[in-house]
């Protein structure tokens, strides 16, 4: 089997067995759905290993498989680029992905909606290889589309809730403006660049960097700008930064996997990958930089505190990862593309973990999630609680887990970007750290310590989850641990990416972290001694006060603070600003456009008035056939004498 | 002055059509009423033999007999055999009809197959002497035909009107010509066309004879402001002449604008380009616009042909070989299409009864579903909807007008079939929405069955591939104009 023959196989076995399980799924029954779905998503997550060898090995590849149609000097390809960048998202997906998998067996194994379920997020797997392992913006766009499709149909996988309705409703919408600016930006691509290909826009850029566009006639804007900007909403839309997040939250409605695998490891990741590829683009404009660095802080630090009232235990994971985004987003917009996708890797990891450990305390709990019911699980979930207490220290960036070095790595990025907006990031970036860790643990504690508080029913049939999802915990919760002190010498201050990612020189942050680079165990032993690391712990110290020893002041502070409370619960109000203006001003002017547009000039001047004169005329006209032949004669006559008089006057 | 014997070989399909008929004509005499069945079928029989003859014979170039009166060319052939097809049709579909009616006797055959003789004639003309011996041979059958039932108000007084203004026309015509001959002094239709190309002839008296080719022409093809007849004579004839009356003649019409303007007066058309156009605008409006008025089908078919000619002369008065190709392809798809159209009507015409006014075909679907369907294929052709072959017809008329330059008729001729569209619409709503007034199913004879579905099916498919019936009018067009 050549590589290339690899390469294909990676996205085309998940695709397979989201068909199989899709069109078939009720021949196979449930096992043998699962079995294929598996099957594909495990081979194509070997397959992914393989070719990470060899690609680390040195040898990359950009080619074009299928051309799909040519139109004048515009060709439309499937084709493939396969370099580091590349085989890393792919590993996680697949690994993830694969780890998802096994984990619905358990979870999802009452649902009526059981092979559905795998042949939907197979389908994900093979939206998010089309779109990680595209070598041009038409498949980008289609692997986008794709995984926006999936997401959609998963958030409203439960599709006799009117609440899941409404959320994937509410993701679809947002999602689309922000695909709106995305397209927008392709088509700038096409228009300036008149290639869709990756390597031929890139290797122009330098050309490209002094061409402006008027937008407005008369004051020209830099194009490059212009497009990084829209390409940048695009990357907004499906990462979910303010302000248009609102989806994120909401789509918690679908299956807890779903979380996990899509709206927190993978698909919303889709917008960091798409601006660290995009990175010879965004690195030529530092205003579209500053653009994602403010976007990133704001939606670091101000879901953080979202985080904190919470008492849905997936929401507060949700939040969370609304906040890691915006961390990587900082990350992207201080050009340090390869920290951003290094948080990407471990976020990926123990948010994941996070979601699947909420989920088998969900499915423990039968289905409650409200963490006020919770309390004293330890006893009851030893490996999840275990699991999960990794997966939180990982978050709040406790040394030696993941989230530490990703983190830490983020902050000292941000420190040493000097463009506009930096100061504000990087105190967002600080602050946050607090806020992560105590709202963290704050869901750490109030779920799994303290006194039970479920009634004595669900109690006694509290249980530790089946192997199918206890597995894939631990199989998470090693990385959560190891990634972060294994891979940042490579990943961030070593050649890891070679020549996926550009940063030019004068952008330097990241050179000058490298500069002073020396080696892990001076990095963890720096951060002991950093604000950053202080801040976690102060966090996981009050989180420990508030609901584990002072249990009652929570409620004597949310009384003390109701105003701010007000504001936190009502969630900035960005969701009554946008069913006000926007949806309420859509079908205002809608129902407008509706009964003066159309039923009005439409259909009661253009058609029906257009159809009553047309009908007046024929009543008219049919007069004109009064049967008498003189009459009909006469006509004859008088029309050769007007053919003739014409020619002759004309004459 | 010589008088060479003549070559006969190219007009042997006529001499076997004349002998053929003189033979069906004694036959009738002889056969009794249980076996008239006999006449039909030598009828059929004589169609066949004379497509036969004209496939046979086909040779590429144009050849000319009788001292150049008479031309044998692509079109020529092609045209009498769309022709010889459509009268086969109609003698299939009005069987039925006919023997229910008192109608199938002799004459109907006779007078049909002596129309034909007309219209090939008038197809091969290249004389004008010919040309109008081919025209009075059709008209007079024509209005023989639609007396055929004299006791019938109705049908006597259109034979009338169709009487009166016919010779109204001819004399036009006949004016029209004279002044030609007295211009160029030649009656040859090739002597004519280089006379009037070299400039000598007076063009004051050339324009003068062209106005009146044109109104005797247009009356032929029964378009505004000579289409008066149209409406009664469609409405008043039997509906079997009816038939007969809005198919073949249609093609014997084209093939007279060709002879005439194109092949005698080509290097005039930028004086009768304008005489088209006006003719054409007025025959789309009134045509479309009027038939949404009507509660009679024939009546409405009346305009809707109206209109259609109105199209057809749009490819016409382009001007180019490629708008000649598109009405001739124009023709045979209208003609295919009416000959469907009226096939259903005869279809569900009963004794003692004429389907014939719109409500007879409420709630056809629930009676007989592949009726319906074939009454919905005839429509949407009719309508110039995809996939059917009135689509490409409209298409390649539109698209010959829009090459000579004229967008703004464009706009009009779409902007009329818009409003065309909604009268075919309303057939199809009658006949799937409504409920059917009578839900007896329809009868019918095999051989009528299985023609309406071949005809059915042929609109459909050369809706679909349209392609060989395009390449072969332009094949016709091109080497009959430039040999």
């Amino acid at each position: 089997m050549s590589m290339n023959d690899l390469y294909l196989l990676v996205p085309m076995a998940p695709l397979l067995g989201a068909v199989v399980a899709g069109f078939f799924g009720r021949t196979l029954g449930r096992r043998g759905s699962h079995v294929v779905t598996i099957l594909g998503v495990a081979i194509s997550f070997i397959a992914s290993v393989v070719i990470a060898q060899d690609v680390f090995a040195g040898h990359s590849f950009n080619g074009t498989l299928y051309t799909w149609l040519s139109t004048g000097n515009v060709s439309l390809v499937v084709g493939f680029l396969i370099d580091p960048l590349t085989v890393t998202l792919m590993l996680i997906v697949t690994f993830v992905s694969l780890m998802v998998h096994i984990y619905t067996i358990g979870y999802m194994h009452e649902d009526p909606g059981y092979q559905r379920f795998f042949s939907y997020i197979s389908l994900f797997t093979f939206s998010m290889l089309m779109l990680v392992m595209a070598n041009n913006f038409l498949q980008l766009f289609f692997g986008w589309e794709a995984v926006g499709l999936v997401s959609y149909l998963l958030i409203g996988f439960w599709y006799t809730r009117p609440t899941a309705i409404y959320a994937n409703l509410k993701a679809f919408l947002v999602n689309r403006v922000g695909d709106f600016g995305f397209l927008l930006g392709i088509g700038l691509v096409l228009a300036h660049f008149g290639t869709l290909d990756y390597a031929t826009v890139f290797s122009m850029v330098p050309q490209m960097a002094k061409e402006t566009i008027e937008l407005i006639p008369g004051s020209p804007v830099s194009l490059l700008t212009v497009t990084c900007i829209l390409l940048f909403i695009g990357a907004m839309g499906k990462s979910a930064q303010m302000p248009l997040h609102v989806w994120l939250p909401d789509s918690m409605e679908g299956p807890t996997p779903i979380s996990a695998l899509i709206h927190a490891a993978t698909m919303v990741t889709a917008g960091i990958f798409m601006v660290s590829r995009m990175s010879p683009l965004f690195e030529y404009s530092e205003t579209a930089r500053s653009v994602v660095l403010v976007i990133g802080a704001s939606t670091a630090l101000f879901m953080a505190f979202l985080g904190i009232i919470q008492t849905d235990i997936k929401r507060v994971v949700a939040y969370s990862t609304l906040s890691q985004l915006g961390y990587m987003t900082v990350a992207l917009g201080a050009s340090a593309y390869p920290v951003a996708i290094f948080h990407l890797g471990t976020h990926a990891f123990f948010k994941a973990l996070l979601f699947l450990g909420a989920g088998s305390v969900i499915h423990a709990m039968h289905h409650e999630q409200d963490m006020r019911n919770m309390g004293g699980l330890r006893k009851y979930l030893p490996i999840t609680y275990w699991t999960a207490v990794v997966g939180s220290l990982a978050l709040a960036g406790i040394p030696p887990f993941a989230g530490f070095f990703s983190k830490d790595a983020i902050i000292e990025a941000v420190q040493a970007t000097h463009i506009a907006g930096a100061g504000y990031a990087s105190f967002a970036v600080l602050a946050g750290v607090f806020i992560t860790a105590f709202y963290s643990f704050r869901m750490l504690f109030m779920t799994f310590h303290g006194e039970p508080r479920m009634d004595h029913h669900v109690r006694e049939h509290l249980h530790e989850s089946p192997w199918v999802i206890t597995v894939p915990l631990i199989l998470l919760a090693i990385p959560s641990v190891l990634t972060g002190y294994l891979y940042i010498e490579p990943m961030v201050f070593g050649n890891y990416f070679g020549a996926s990612i550009t940063v030019l020189p004068e952008n330097g942050g990241l050179h000058e972290m490298r500069q002073e680079w020396q080696g892990v165990g001076n990095f963890v032993q720096h951060g002991l001694l950093s604000l950053p690391f202080w801040l976690a712990v102060s966090g996981i110290v009050a989180a420990a006060a508030l609901y584990l020893k002072w249990t009652h002041v929570p409620a004597l502070i949310k009384a003390r603070l109701m105003p701010l409370f007000t504001v936190l619960d009502n969630k900035y109000y960005f969701d009554s600003f946008n069913e006000r203006v926007f949806a309420g001003g859509a079908r205002l002017l809608g129902g407008g456009l509706w009964r003066i547009g159309d039923e009005k000039i439409i259909d009661g001047g253009m058609v029906n008035g257009s159809a009553n004169a047309v009908a007046r005329l024929s009543q008219r006209l049919r007069r004109v056939q009064t049967g008498y032949i003189y009459h009909y004669a006469f006509v004859m006559i008088f029309g050769v004498f007007a053919l003739m008089s014409l020619w002759f006057i004309k004459a | 002055m010589t008088f060479a014997f003549p070559n006969l070989v190219p007009v042997l399909p006529e001499i076997f059509l004349l002998t053929a008929l003189c033979a069906i004509l004694i036959l009738d005499l002889f056969v009794s009423e249980a076996n008239r069945f006999l006449v039909y079928a030598f009828s059929q029989l004589t169609l066949v033999v004379t497509a036969g003859l004209l496939v046979m014979g086909a040779t590429g170039a144009p050849i000319s007999t009788f001292e150049g009166m008479f031309i044998d060319d692509p079109m020529a052939r092609t045209l009498k055999i769309f022709a010889i097809l459509a009268v086969a049709l109609m003698l299939a579909y009005s069987r039925s009809y006919n023997s229910s009616r008192g109608l199938s006797r002799g004459e109907f055959y006779v007078l049909v197959l002596f129309a034909l003789l007309g219209i090939m004639v008038m197809v091969s003309a290249n004389h004008f002497l010919v040309l109008y011996l081919g025209l009075e041979l059709l008209s007079l059958s024509l209005c023989a035909l639609i007396a055929l039932q004299r006791d019938a108000v109705r049908a006597t007084e259109a034979a009338m009107k169709y009487f009166v203004l016919a010779a109204l026309a001819s004399g036009m015509l006949l004016y029209g010509m004279s002044m030609l001959y007295g211009a160029t002094g030649s009656l040859q239709i090739p002597v004519v066309a280089s006379v009037i190309q070299s400039g000598t002839a007076d063009p004051a008296i050339l324009v003068f004879g062209l106005v009146f080719i044109v109104a005797g022409l247009s009356f032929k093809l029964g378009v505004v402001p000579f289409h008066m007849w149209v409406p009664d004579v469609y409405e008043g004839a039997p509906t079997a002449v009816t038939l007969f009356v809005g198919s073949a003649p249609k093609i014997a019409a084209f093939a007279f604008f060709m002879r005439l303007l194109v092949g005698g007066m080509g290097s005039m058309v930028t004086d009768w380009q304008p005489m088209l156009i006006i003719v054409s605008v007025l025959s789309m409006l009134l045509g479309n616009v009027t038939a949404i008025a009507q509660t009679n089908i024939k009546r409405m078919l009346a305009y809707s042909t109206i209109s259609h000619m109105g199209y057809l002369l749009l490819g016409i008065l382009s001007g180019t070989d490629a708008g000649y190709s598109s009405a001739m392809f124009y023709v045979a798809s209208y003609v295919l299409t009416t000959l469907g159209g009226f096939g259903i009507i005869l279809l569900m015409s009963r004794e003692g009864f004429e389907a014939d006014r719109l409500e007879d075909l409420k709630g056809l679907n629930k009676r007989s579903p592949w009726y319906a369907f074939m009454m919905l294929v005839v429509m949407i052709s009719m309508a110039g909807i995809p996939v059917s072959v009135g689509f490409f017809a409209k298409l390649s008329v539109l698209s010959a007008a829009l090459d000579a330059g004229l967008t703004w008729l464009v706009v009009f001729a779409v902007l009329m079939s818009l409003i065309g569209a909604f009268y075919y619409l309303r057939v199809i709503k009658l006949m799937y929405m409504d409920e059917p007034a009578d839900a007896a199913p329809l009868i019918a004879d095999t051989d009528h069955r299985v023609l309406i579905s071949v005809n059915g099916a042929a609109i459909l498919a050369l809706g679909i591939l349209p392609q060989p019936l395009i390449d072969l009018c332009t094949m016709a067009i091109t080497q009959s104009l430039r040999g």
